[in-house]
């Protein structure tokens, strides 16, 4: 992207300089701060927005929080956020109630779907004042993104297409470099160029500053791959909590001979199921060994991977798909 | 392997192997940084580290400190060793398992081989 040629502190610079920097940067830097909860409740009146959550994001990681609408997200993220008091149950930041704590809230930021910017400054104005909030603010890079997604600094958010609104969040969630910065659905309305262009910047500023970034998004394909942790929620409750990695070799969808398909998928844990006359292909959760794969093959079962988004999709659905 | 459904990590190690068994990557030459390869690649710099972890492991790559990764001398011959070992189980195998399904014989195997042999080699002058 525009940022890799038209940052002048990289430009030219020797690779194996850069190499040995981005180590150093990696190995000396605090790698932002992580996320405990331990029982969180949440409720709205008698909705139960939470329901006792245990869950933990590592820091220096960036975490998929992904669940379908309703399931919790925003309102974990606004927990964690300090924008709202879990009804019972207990959030730490960094080992810290962030609730109220003026020391902490500098450092942890949420951009929002809104974006929550200021509508009668400029955007300029939005950025120099968010920057006097943010100890760790880079007005280098908000520069360069506010380019890349061509925001005019002297237009104010309200002349906006709601695309370049959340664009300008993001530009100013990047930035900011927050040791805890939650992206909540921040791409809603960007094209594809813009989201690629989005992930590229947070990638390329991640690795050189390296934070804890949790990321909500229901566009799983496209973010999975940046991802090092998962966390899936449904309906309140965690429903899994994994490194990416492993969760994805935790899926197999098998392809082939009905018969022999129903025999390979019979006492295991079968997420989905599709037939097309005699060939069918079951969607298969949790690890299969290698006898097990040497046996499928054998069988003629073909044995492919699960996308997260399947995954996810399968693990999430409601009873009408089942 | 799997047929395809390898995590990313060891998608990206048997990429590096592959560039050194074709001479792509020599011997004492430096790869891109685990960074590098996050930002060029789109993925995590974690599974960028996983893969070249599993690289030191096995002695394919080094790392100087401070530098970077280098591709180890010597990488080449030990992947190719491995790879040999590994062709016949991976490999043939496979074929002769499925050429006694489908009642292929393994002389129409070995011609067929021989066949393809000499169009490759003729091609190729």
């Amino acid at each position: 992207m525009s940022g890799a040629t038209s940052d002048p502190t990289r430009a030219g610079a020797d690779p194996a300089a850069r190499a040995a920097a981005d180590d150093e940067v990696r190995t000396t830097t605090p790698e932002g701060l992580g996320v405990t909860a331990r029982n969180l409740t949440v409720r709205y009146g008698r909705t139960v927005a939470l329901g006792g959550v245990d869950l933990d994001v590592r820091p220096g990681t960036i975490t998929g929080l992904l669940g379908r609408n309703g399931s919790g997200k925003t309102t974990l993220a606004s927990v964690v956020a300090s924008f709202q008091r879990p009804s019972a149950g207990a959030v730490l930041v960094g080992g810290e109630d962030p609730w109220e704590n003026e020391a902490l809230a500098p450092h942890v930021l949420l951009v929002r779907e809104s974006g929550d910017v200021l509508d009668d400054l400029r955007v300029d104005e939005n950025v120099d004042f968010f920057a006097g909030a943010r100890p760790s603010f880079s007005h280098e890079v908000a520069g360069r993104l506010l380019d890349t997604f061509e925001i005019d600094p002297r237009t104010r958010p309200r002349r906006l297409s709601r695309g370049k609104r959340s664009a300008l969040g993001i530009t100013l969630g990047i930035a900011a470099r927050a040791p805890l910065t939650i992206l909540d659905e921040v791409h809603l309305g960007l094209d594809a160029p813009s989201r690629y262009a989005f992930y590229d910047a947070l990638l390329e500023d991640y690795v050189a500053h390296p934070r804890t970034i949790v990321i909500s998004s229901h566009l799983i394909d496209e973010v999975e791959r940046l991802l090092e942790d998962v966390l899936v929620l449904d309906h309140g409750t965690v429903l899994l909590s994994s490194d990416a990695e492993s969760l994805r070799s935790q899926g197999l969808a098998v392809t082939g001979p009905r018969a022999a398909v129903e025999r390979f998928a019979a006492g295991r844990r079968v997420l989905g199921r599709q037939a097309l006359g005699g060939t069918a292909q079951v969607t298969i959760l949790g690890r299969v060994d290698d006898d097990a794969v040497g046996a499928a093959r054998a069988a003629g079962l073909e044995l492919g991977p699960v996308p997260l988004q399947d995954l996810f999709v399968h693990l999430t659905a409601g009873k009408e798909q089942r | 392997m799997f047929d395809g459904r390898d995590p990313v990590y060891l998608q990206i190690a048997d990429q590096i192997r592959d560039d050194v068994l074709r001479g792509d990557l020599a011997e004492e030459q430096q790869v891109m940084s685990t960074t590098q390869y996050a930002t060029t690649f789109r993925i995590n710099p974690a599974t960028a580290a996983k893969a070249f972890a599993e690289l030191v492991d096995e002695g394919v790559l080094y790392k100087r400190r401070g530098i970077g990764m280098f591709v180890a001398t010597g990488a080449r011959e030990r992947l190719l060793a491995q790879r040999r070992e590994s062709f016949f189980v991976d490999v043939v195998d496979p074929v002769a398992d499925q050429a006694r399904v489908l009642g292929i014989s393994l002389e129409e195997v070995v011609a067929r081989l021989r066949a393809t042999r000499g169009d490759r080699s003729e091609a190729g002058r």
